[in-house]
Parts: structure tokens; C-alpha cells; sequence
């Protein structure tokens, strides 16, 4: 590396929600800081629209751009890619972070073009060497990692949600007001359907999943008062979206959306190769399943062979009398 | 209109995954390929508006030729005509150069790839294609309809989904819900002896280059066994769910 190199800072693109910032904000933050300690330099992030861009110097962040624009209230791929681009030549960034939210991955390839940067998604680790640029990825649907190296001048790094984690630290972050030039778009946001009231499945830490094992649309009560109890997100099996017992929007595996939680528990799910793959990168797996011969069982970390319909309306009591208990 | 569906060509989902070369490439060894699932709900609402509004439908793949079954069953489900580009896919970057020539040789009006492949998850191709041939681009694709140069899409967003307006030239990168799994087409004895005498077309590679390179692959580590908690005593799950994996 040379000296030049050695100056210049890390840039991660930290993504809010109505002014707030996202839990993967503060995750790419604590993996921009990773990368920046190795290189031996400081992390730039830049934020679009945030109230508050202090909270990122708890997780390692020196300065932040802030963008302020209400011509990017609604998401847009390649406005957003342009900010950050930007951003990367402001500061003269050779490494870019960002996240794998549905956003993060809209803007990345965009990016990668802009900045002629290689692009490596679904990172799991900081990287195991900065020369050459060397980052373990998971590939096959989480059957398998990938090591790649990023031979690029710039590089960008996309990190998972959930594999990298938050990592506190004691600094605060100077903020600089960031006026980039916005492009032209061809496509246009007519409306947004979003539950805002729900836990989503790419923010959950305890998502709760269920199959066609519940027998009807009916019986879904149970799963989402567990969920309830938990703060858990509500998920379902290709099956159950297939037969329109739930929406489409549930649906996870390979097809469907990936889930990489910290708790998993998947109800009257038999477990078929395409669910686990899907689910796989989530770290605790709880199966409940009449069928001790489930593939599920194989899977998962913690298991109950019995019926969905008694052992959900106990665990339920179970788990308002811990949270009692602990509160 | 003229319509470019990408296909992939990966290992189906039950196939084994093992490495050979000192883990630096995939065992091929008794591995089924398959066209690539996202890729398949795009085909289908190609065929779609192949049907419906006239369009014309063409399928390409970047690899060698030992992908070419791969898409002769695309032809079967009922593509007019396929596209090779002769030199084995790398890395996104790579791929999405090659299909951008393609797109402005063949003067495309719309590409539909899809999300993501199975076997590199990348999730990077269409994109990049769509910037390195100036179209616009939606990912994560839910349904798409086409009036004319006029386009509406839905797109899956975290926790919902968001109905944007566009117009051709567009790239978009679809999963299910373009069409439903029910309506996926296997193809018929006559699609697939028609699909023989369709043509395929070996075009070389306009010489791009990669950007990242793979060193090896590993296998996670072999999971423990699992343990199990009896029925009637659920008390045990929570506390191990607290005390042991502490993830409550």
C-alpha cells in the first residue's frame, strides 16, 4: 500500500427511513470501521435525509455528508447511486460499503458501473486481506462461501444484514452539509404499499415462520401472536403463499425472500432443500413438527416434535410469563 | 417489440455443492443444470407478451457450450431464437459487458433477467447491463405490464411494494409474482422438437474483462446435532432460547 492510499477514507452509504437510520445503517458503519482500521484510515459516511447524523459516531464514524433534498424523499436507484458516487469522488474513496437491503441492492450495480468498481454482494466478514482486497461471500444460496478478491482501484463491499454485527464505539462524527447534482430518471414512483406497523423480514431479529403443517389461512392467529410476543416478523412457506393462505410478501427461501435473523422458528415447515436455503443464514433454527422425520430437524438447532396447535398456544404462555419475569 | 430474456444456467437446487481444483472451481460431476428460477418467471411473462402484444423473444446466455441445452429448453418453452456468447461467465461485470453488446447489436427494447442467479447470488448483472446500456431499470420485478413505450412496475420493497412508472428501453430483474409458479410452462414433445430446429447463435466474446475473481470456495462447517425438547416441557425451550443461544 502506499502512502497516498493511506489517507483515504472509508465511505459507507448509511440508509434512513423517514429521517431515522436503519439497523443496518449502524451494522455497515461497524464493518466501515473494520476496513478502515486495517487501512489505516477514518470512515466517511454519507446520509440522505437523516435527522440526526451523530448517532453514527457510535459506531465508528469520523464525519458524514449529509444530504438534504426532498427530491429524494421517495427511493430512486440511480439518483441514489449518483449521491454516493459523489460522495466516493469528494472524498477520494477507494473503498465503498454498503448495505444489502432491496435499496442497497438496487443502487450497487449502478454504482459499480459509475466508478468503475468491482462489486462483491452478500459479504459476510470483514476482509481477510486489503492487499490483494480479499472478502468472504456466501454463494450457492448459503451452501457455500466464495473468497473473491476485489482487483479494482475502487471497490465496493456489500455487506448481509445480520452477519457482520453492531460494534460500538466511543467517537462522534462531524457532521458536513453535501449538496450532490441529482440526474435525470426514467422511472417514477406512482405509490408505496408498506405495512409500517409490522417488523419487516429484513430487519427482524426473530422472525416466526410458518406452513401448510397449520392446515388453513385460519389458524394464522396463534403464529401471529407469537410473533407479537417475540417482536418477532411473520413468515410463511412457498406452499402457504402458492395456496394464497398468506401474501406473497412472506414468502421466504430460495424463491421467495432470504431471512438471515438471529432467531428462526418455523412452524409445521417439513423443511424442502429450496425453504432451508433461503433460511439458512439465520443463527438459531427452531423447528416445531409433528413429523419426527421432518428434514427441518436436520437443519435446526433446537427442536419440538408435536402439534402445532398445542405446543404455539403454550409457548405463547411461556414466553409472556419470561417476558413478565425479565422485563 | 423486441425483448432479451438473459438465462442463466445453474446447478438445480437438490444438486450437491462440492469443489474441485483445490476448491477453486464447482464439480460439475453429476450435476443437473437448470434455467436459472428467477430467469423462468421473466421467460414466461415474456411468453406472455410474445402472445398477447406481438413481441419477439430471444434468449441469451454467456458460457461455454456446455450450456446450450440449457437454452434449447428455453426455446422449447417457446423463445424465437437463442443467443450464445462463447466464453465461460467469470463475474458480473464480465457477463453484463457481454450482454450489453448483444442488447445494442440486436437493438432491444426490453431485457428481463432475473433477481439474482442461484448459484452466484450476485444480483449485479442486470443492473449494471441496464447502466452500460442506458435503459432504465427495476429490480426485484413483481408484474409488469407494457403499453406501448410506456411501462408500470411493481417492485418488491423491504416489508411491501412500490408501483413505479418507466418507459423502454428498460431492463428489469424479476422473481416470482411476474408470474405465478402455476403459470411456469414445461415444455411440450412439439416445443421441444421445434426448439431443434430454432436458431442458435454462437457469437464471441467482445473481450471484457472481470473485476473480481474468485480464490476459493468453502463449505460451511457440518452442523451440530439438534436438540430436542419434549412437547410438555416448553420451559426448556425458552430457557435454552435465553440462557444457551441467547437470542431472547
Amino acid at each position: 500500500m502506499t502512502k497516498k492510499e493511506n489517507i483515504m477514507s472509508v465511505l459507507v452509504y448509511t440508509e434512513s427511513e423517514n429521517g431515522k437510520f436503519k439497523k443496518t445503517a449502524f451494522e455497515v458503519a461497524s464493518y466501515a470501521k473494520a476496513v478502515a482500521d486495517q487501512l489505516g484510515t477514518s470512515v466517511t459516511a454519507v446520509a440522505v435525509n437523516a435527522n440526526d447524523s451523530s448517532e453514527l459516531g457510535a459506531y465508528g464514524v469520523d464525519k458524514v455528508l449529509n444530504v438534504s433534498n426532498t427530491d429524494l424523499n421517495d427511493f430512486n436507484a440511480k439518483a441514489y447511486a449518483a449521491v454516493v458516487k459523489q460522495a466516493v469522488e469528494k472524498e477520494d474513496a477507494k473503498v465503498v460499503i454498503i448495505s444489502q437491503s432491496a435499496d442497497s441492492k438496487y443502487l450497487a450495480p449502478i454504482l459499480a458501473v459509475g466508478l468503475n468498481a468491482g462489486y462483491a454482494s452478500n459479504v459476510v466478514e470483514a476482509p481477510s486481506s486489503t492487499a490483494p482486497f480479499t472478502v468472504k461471500r456466501t454463494a450457492f444460496t448459503n451452501k457455500a462461501f466464495n473468497l473473491t478478491t476485489i482487483d479494482t482501484d475502487v471497490k465496493i463491499v456489500g455487506v448481509s444484514n445480520n452477519a457482520f454485527g453492531l460494534v460500538e464505539n466511543n467517537g462522534s462524527a462531524a457532521a458536513e452539509g453535501f449538496s450532490p447534482t441529482l440526474p435525470a430518471s426514467g422511472v417514477k414512483v406512482e405509490s408505496v404499499d408498506k405495512a409500517t406497523d409490522k417488523v419487516t423480514i429484513a430487519d427482524a431479529e426473530i422472525v416466526v415462520s410458518a406452513g401448510r403443517g397449520m392446515k388453513g389461512p385460519e389458524n394464522w392467529g396463534m403464529i401471529e401472536e407469537l410473533a407479537d410476543v417475540l417482536g418477532a416478523a411473520t413468515a410463511c412457506s412457498k406452499p402457504v403463499s402458492d395456496l394464497g393462505w398468506r401474501p406473497h410478501g412472506e414468502h421466504v427461501g430460495q424463491t421467495g425472500k432470504p431471512v438471515a435473523s438471529n432467531l428462526y422458528i418455523a412452524i409445521g415447515i417439513s423443511g424442502a432443500i429450496q425453504h432451508l436455503a433461503g433460511i439458512n443464514a439465520s443463527k438459531v433454527k427452531v423447528v416445531v413438527n409433528t413429523d419426527p422425520e421432518a428434514p427441518f430437524f436436520k437443519a435446526a438447532d433446537y427442536g419440538v416434535v408435536g402439534d402445532a396447535f398445542e405446543v404455539i398456544p403454550q409457548l405463547i404462555e411461556k414466553l409472556k410469563a419470561f417476558k413478565a419475569a425479565n422485563a | 417489440m423486441k425483448i432479451l430474456v438473459c438465462i442463466s444456467h445453474v446447478p438445480d437446487t437438490t444438486s450437491k455443492i462440492n469443489f474441485t481444483d483445490g476448491d477453486s472451481k464447482f464439480d460439475t460431476n453429476g450435476v443437473q443444470f437448470v434455467i436459472n428460477p428467477n430467469d423462468e418467471f421473466g421467460l414466461t411473462r415474456a411468453m406472455w407478451f410474445k402472445e398477447k402484444q406481438g413481441a419477439s423473444v430471444d434468449v441469451v446466455n454467456v458460457g461455454s457450450a456446455e450450456t446450450e441445452p440449457t437454452l434449447r429448453k428455453a426455446l422449447a418453452i417457446g423463445a424465437d431464437t437463442a443467443i450464445r456468447v462463447n466464453t465461460p461467465a467469470t463475474d458480473g461485470f464480465q457477463v453484463a459487458k457481454e450482454l450489453a453488446k448483444v442488447v445494442k447489436d440486436g437493438g432491444y427494447d426490453l431485457v428481463i433477467a432475473g433477481r439474482e442467479s442461484i448459484d452466484y447470488n450476485g444480483g449485479m448483472v442486470p443492473g449494471m447491463l441496464a447502466e452500460l446500456t442506458e435503459a432504465n431499470y427495476v429490480t426485484n420485478c413483481i408484474s409488469l405490464e407494457i403499453d406501448g413505450t410506456n411501462a408500470t412496475a411493481a417492485r418488491e420493497i423491504d416489508g411491501g411494494k412500490e408501483t413505479v412508472s418507466t418507459s423502454l428501453p428498460l431492463v428489469i430483474a424479476g422473481q416470482k409474482g411476474l408470474v405465478e409458479e402455476s403459470d411456469l410452462r414445461i415444455p411440450n414433445m412439439r416445443g421441444i422438437m421445434m426448439a431443434r430446429k430454432k436458431p442458435l447463435t454462437v457469437v464471441e466474446s467482445s473481450a471484457s474483462g472481470a473485476e473480481t475473481s474468485t480464490v476459493k470456495f468453502e463449505k460451511p462447517a457440518p452442523k451440530g446435532a439438534v436438540t430436542l425438547v419434549d412437547a410438555s416441557n416448553l420451559d426448556e425451550l425458552v430457557n435454552l432460547l435465553h440462557n444457551e443461544a441467547k437470542v431472547i
